[in-house]
């Protein structure tokens, strides 16, 4: 591995984010924003039913409508594409983009209808005329589960996606030693990250070129090779444009069913073909819920408070197709012990279909619903003891001399600190006072709570939750890449090679070549090439671009500067460790011979008799990354090194409820956060402050909520809550750098922080609150209106 | 149906159906993409214009309804191209974004919180900033760049970028 610099000049400075000036313009250049000429426009027939037969399908009113062009069924766009990528080796839960034959959710597209303009399109969606025949439905898991339920995909012959019993280590023999035991459920309500920016595309089709050209708000790993396969084309006849702005994501842009139908039409008609979700088709059918999840948790521990083993049950309700759902149980195991010296782990995951809309990924992949069990788990086996809930994390946290640490399911954390971190941010907090003041809230006549959680941020995105969920997969390989091409004036042009949206990866990667080359990096421009010139990269998931595509620049760099090193000591002649390089210049380490950072450009580009024999003209440099540890796959009994790197951040939260009316106000929030080396802090802090806004949402207010004839009620932004500046606090974050061992500066991963641990600790501050009342909160999130009426129930009874 | 809507301090025309609402003619027929469409039922604030300098959800208002009023896009608080207003340029400097979506409408209701309070509390900025949701930033920073705009705004005794305009 290369060394890093000695001292560091622009990493970790709090420079401006270089993204930022076109934004604050309105110069961003969304998927909306994008203007192709004779374009189209999509609306589609949603299902009324959450499962239904489709009788028939009478387009004909609608397309005797002036403007409308094109009305498209789920059976012609099926003998026309392959199916939807399908993780898991279920073959007969198959997925298109409009449905065939059957209607599986409410809201899932049945026809799309393409016009003039939207506003048409809509008029025609409104005319077409479905026949449906109404079928049994199932909306909870554990019905789902059950011999007689409805079977969402009947060829498939039950509801179980996935059904795994993971065993590491000695979990009877620990449960049989242990002297005490407790075990609880916990429930995870689905919600997501809603992004404000709905998913978009704009498709075309090039019959003489054979190219299709998409535009799109796209976060996803391999876009371009799963439209190539969906639509039977070769991989280099499908051209994504990267450098369309994503307005916001946090996991859940990968609209490829929306890519599918639009590049379908857009071949069929021959012209450009755009679809824009509009919020209630986002909501309800953009099939980008997150997890949806019931945890059974059994414990046992010593009466030190010592854990010695967990059982943990995550039942995930994977809503109508596989989509992403079941792999976001798998990516935990690579946590699952959290921050905890837990020795061993009976895990076992399910997923089942039911008639809701699909999931995608969400911020944190299905690691802030586990970190949210096995926090209130810490919690509980502390009030079983009478102990003091940090207490009992001390005395189970890993020490930071036992990194890396092997936890039993496979995975070795990398680096950590957390006594201190925690020690830190009490002695930030003013613990005692801290307890002072809920007790005197509490006087006032408030119900008044603290909130602890600590956990962990798996970073770096090796993906063997694949691997270990579907055997057929045998993906080792998780890279990202960078290109550094300095022209013939000495300016400098580098690459990223897949979208963004909000994360700062041009500002990422050129303070990580700026740091190597001792350059400015304001100097360097930054692009997006499109599909079809980038180099490989697996787009920006599990919070990974900071290890990997800091990882890429940093050694194509490495490589850069290495060359201008041959170049001078050939100049020179003398060897390469007799000079050296500074501020973009090499001199000879004797005498004062230098060359600047022009003369050398000058050598590459016109200077043929004076480059190093070998050498190619020009001054260019290419690195592919692996994910550091990455690269192995699974044994037999399940355990693998998930991802490389792992943040922690420990949370601190004095919460009141009026109990009249069940409202929680957050009167103060403190996180300390170990993110290793950070490499701009504006960054890392406002990822931190967002995540634990999302957190916060999906803590109390943020909910797909279904009733009972399995329609969703909470499909507008009146309904489903979105955190305001009222409702979150100013937050106080407390730093601390553990530096990742693994990764070229040290650095780990921030894009999930706050969020993986701020509903555990908004849970642990309720729970704390309702303590004196003798009732506890079981389920996020924690609505008003439920919370109100526990309260007065509670009441109620202590009264009578 | 043919309106003229005075955008920006120009007066711009355009055909439009009645239906149309005053964001989709803003983007679509006048080109002016900065306003973002979120949630088309005026919670968000993604579409946020000022009507005669009052902050104003553009996708709950026809295009037909805003003739009259002076209507000021993010296309017009930038003073020339390339060249930020100090509050913009605050929003760079204290990282007050991230994906940049809901950014124009967050800089316009700063911009006219500014105008009228030029020394905001804390609890001023949050109520203001209120009906704008973010989703990336959980709002700290953006508390912070319109804080240090506020700063910059007294020092400089600089004149405002939007001209306080008289109510209809």
């Amino acid at each position: 591995m290369s060394t890093t610099p000695r001292r560091l000049r622009y990493v970790s400075a709090n420079r401006r984010v270089r993204e930022d000036r076109r934004f604050v313009a309105g110069m961003g250049q969304f998927a909306a924003d994008v203007r192709t000429a004779n374009t189209l426009h999509v609306a589609l027939v949603p299902s009324p039913h959450p499962a239904a037969r489709i009788v028939a399908i009478d387009a004909s009113a609608a397309m005797a409508l002036p403007g409308i062009r094109y009305v498209l069924t789920g059976e012609e766009l099926a003998a026309a594409t392959d199916q939807l990528m399908n993780g898991l080796d279920t073959p007969q839960v198959q997925r298109y983009p409009l449905a065939i034959k059957q209607a599986r959710y409410v809201g899932e597209w049945v026809a799309a209808v393409v016009a003039d303009t939207r506003a048409l399109a809509e008029d025609g969606a409104e005319l077409v005329d479905v026949s449906y025949e109404p079928l049994p439905f199932v909306i909870d898991p554990e019905e789902a589960l059950k011999p007689d339920a409805p079977i969402v995909h009947a060829p498939h012959g039950s509801n179980v996606l996935l059904d795994r019993t993971f065993v590491w280590g000695e979990v009877e023999r620990d449960f049989a030693e242990s002297p005490k035991h407790l075990s609880f459920r916990v429930v995870w309500g689905r919600s997501s990250t809603v992004p404000i920016e709905t998913f978009g595309i704009t498709a075309a089709w090039d019959p003489w070129r054979e190219l299709l050209d998409v535009w799109a708000s796209i976060q996803m790993p391999k876009y371009a090779d799963q439209i190539a396969r969906a639509m039977r084309l070769p991989a280099n006849a499908v051209r994504v444009h990267q450098d369309v702005d994503v307005g916001g994501s946090y996991g859940v842009k990968r609209g490829i069913k929306h890519t599918i139908l639009c590049g379908y039409l857009a071949r069929r008609i021959g012209r450009p073909v755009r679809l824009i979700e509009d919020r209630f088709e986002n909501m309800r059918a953009g099939d980008a819920h997150g997890p949806d999840r019931i945890f059974d948790v059994s414990l046992s521990f010593n009466t030190d408070g010592i854990i010695k083993s967990m059982k943990m049950r995550a039942l995930d309700n994977a809503g109508a197709y596989a989509g992403r759902a079941p792999f976001q149980l798998g990516k935990p195991i690579g946590a699952i012990v959290g921050p905890y010296k837990i020795q061993s782990v009976e895990y076992r995951a399910q997923s089942v279909t039911t008639n809701k809309a699909v999931q995608e990924a969400v911020r944190g992949f299905g690691q802030s619903p586990t970190n949210y069990a096995i926090e209130s788990a810490i919690d509980k086996v502390a009030a079983a003891l009478g102990l003091d809930r940090i207490e009992v994390r001390r005395r189970n946290f890993i020490r930071k001399e036992e990194f890396p640490y092997l936890i039993p399911s496979g995975t070795r954390y990398d680096s950590g600190d957390y006594h201190t971190v925690a020690a830190k941010v009490l002695d930030h907090v003013g613990y005692t006072a801290l307890q002072a003041e809920r007790d005197r809230l509490r006087q006032s006549g408030l119900l008044a709570g603290i909130g602890i959680a600590a956990c962990l941020e798996p970073s770096g995105g090796n993906s063997s939750f694949e691997p270990l969920l579907n055997p057929k997969n045998t993906t080792s390989t998780w890279m990202e890449a960078c290109r550094i091409h300095v022209d013939a004036l000495g300016d400098i042009v580098t690459t990223v090679n897949t979208t963004s949206s909000g994360q700062g990866h041009e500002t990422l990667v050129s303070t990580v070549i700026g740091e190597i080359l001792e350059i400015d990096p304001d100097r360097i421009r930054v692009l997006r090439p499109d599909s079809l010139e980038s180099m490989p990269s697996n787009s920006p998931v599990g919070s990974r671009m900071a290890i990997m595509l800091g990882g890429a620049a940093f050694h194509a760099a490495q490589k850069l500067k290495q060359k201008l090193i041959a170049i001078a000591a050939h100049h020179f002649g003398l060897s390469e460790d007799a000079v050296d390089y500074a501020n973009g210049g090499v001199a000879a380490a004797a005498g004062d011979r230098r060359l600047t950072w022009l003369d050398l450009v000058n050598i590459a580009h016109r200077n043929w008799h004076l480059l190093p024999q070998g050498f190619e003209p020009g001054l260019e440099t290419n690195h592919v990354y692996q994910v550091p540890t990455g690269g192995t796959l699974p044994t037999p009994d399940g355990r693998v090194q998930m991802y490389p790197c792992h943040s922690f951040e420990f949370h601190v939260v004095l919460l009141a409820i009026d109990p009249d009316l069940g409202l929680p106000h957050i009167k103060r929030y403190a996180i300390g956060h170990d993110c290793g080396t950070v490499i701009n802090p504006h960054i890392v802090k406002g990822m931190t402050l967002g995540g634990i806004a999302h957190g916060i949402g999906a803590a109390l207010f943020e909910e797909f909520v279904y009733d009972d004839q399995g329609q969703m009620i909470t499909q507008t932004f009146m309904d489903y809550l979105l955190p305001s500046s009222l409702e979150v606090p100013e937050i106080e974050i407390v730093h601390h750098c553990t530096p990742s061992p693994f990764t070229v500066l040290g650095q780990k991963g921030s894009g999930e922080s706050g969020y993986l641990g701020a509903p555990a600790a908004i849970s642990s501050a309720v729970n704390d609150a309702l303590a004196p009342l003798g009732i506890a909160v079981a389920k996020l999130p924690i609505r008003i209106a439920a919370l109100g009426d526990a309260i007065a129930a509670a009441r109620q009874s202590s009264k009578s | 149906m043919k309106v003229e809507l005075s955008v920006n301090g120009e007066s711009r025309s355009a055909d439009v159906e009645p239906r149309k609402t005053l964001l989709d003619c803003l983007r679509e027929d006048f080109g002016l993409t900065g306003s973002h469409t979120g949630c088309e039922h005026g919670v968000c604030g993604a579409c946020t214009v000022l009507l005669d300098g009052e902050p104003a959800r553009s996708c709950l208002m026809f295009a037909v309804q805003a003739d009259g009023y002076e209507i000021t896009t993010i296309e017009g608080i930038a003073p020339a191209p390339g060249e930020l207003s100090v509050i913009q340029d605050a929003f760079c400097e204290m990282h007050g974004l991230q994906c940049g979506y809901c950014t124009p409408g967050m800089v316009l209701t700063a911009t006219a919180l500014l105008r009228d309070n030029p020394q905001p509390t804390r609890q001023d900025i949050v109520e203001a900033i209120s009906g704008n949701i973010c989703r990336c930033t959980g709002y700290g920073q953006i508390v912070e760049a319109i804080a240090l705009a506020a700063q910059r705004l007294a020092l400089a005794n600089a004149p405002k970028n939007v001209p306080k305009t008289g109510q209809r």
